[in-house]
């Protein structure tokens, strides 16, 4: 499968850049949907683009530590401030979709099969 | 390289928003020995489920990481309430954390068995009343056996 930057899911799904600006060049090359973090610990692959309506200091810890491409926050869900800040250190990008976490995942997966 | 090098560290208890301070720390030194991206994340998330479970249920602790050419070494040790059945806390799914920690994503039942995943060697010593010591292992190469 092809992998394409966080840029570029940003932008052909035009999902906004919550945090994490400076790391958009992060490459994904896979979709993983799931909002209970003890499960993305454990199954979360390397490099895919999280969706998930987490968006807590939790959720950053997760990314960097299962080394996730991404988070993209589904449903306008909120990353809070303490979040934000974390993402920013840490080099997380994080993307805000408006959509549900399935069509999220949709949008990103057919850019993938292209 | 050829020595072995130590990190200590102080884990709060009650405070999610540290918890992965540590384990990321490693992540960081592992990265600058060079190690392979895979070992890296296979200590980093069972480092991390330990710093949680420390966390959650242990009012914190201290964690010993040995680096060293052959093995990444952890040692997660607390003096919490100490865990009643082993097998039982080991199984997928079986939890005695609170709502609390469920509603931040935490709480499924995976931590342990997480740990016991992405390593190699995984001990487990638990006194009721006392404490809980947890020793893991993540070999840096493949291991004979492994491999043949």
């Amino acid at each position: 499968m092809k992998k394409v930057t966080v840029r570029e899911i940003a932008q052909t799904c035009g999902f906004s850049v919550l945090a994490g600006a400076d790391a958009l060049d992060r490459q994904a090359d896979r979709v993983f949907c799931c909002d209970l973090l003890s499960f993305v610990m454990g199954r979360a692959p390397a490099d895919s683009a999280w969706i998930t309506v987490m968006g807590n200091v939790n959720a950053v810890a997760v990314a960097v530590l299962a080394d996730t491409a991404c988070i993209i926050l589904a449903e306008n869900a909120v990353l809070d401030g303490e979040a934000r800040s974390r993402a920013e250190g840490q080099g997380v990008p994080v993307l805000g979709s408006p959509h549900p976490i399935f069509d999220t995942g949709l949008l990103i997966q057919r850019m993938l099969e292209d | 390289m050829s020595q072995t090098i130590s990190f200590h560290y102080d884990v709060p208890g009650d405070d999610f928003t540290r918890a992965g301070e540590a384990s990321g720390s490693v992540k960081k030194a592992l990265k600058k020995v060079g190690l392979a991206p895979d070992i890296i994340r296979n200590v980093a998330i069972a480092m991390y489920e330990g710093e949680i479970n420390m966390v959650i249920h242990a009012g914190g602790g201290q964690i010993d990481v040995d680096i060293d050419p052959d093995a990444v070494r952890m040692v997660l040790k607390d003096q919490g309430p100490g865990i009643k059945d082993i097998s039982l806390a080991m199984q997928e799914g079986w939890s005695t954390a609170p709502d609390d920690v469920r509603s931040l994503g935490f709480g499924a039942g995976m931590g342990l068995p997480n740990m016991k995943k992405y390593t190699d060697e995984m001990e487990i010593e638990s006194t009721v009343g006392v404490g809980t010591t947890v020793t893991m292992t993540v070999f840096t190469h493949p291991r004979e056996e492994a491999v043949s």
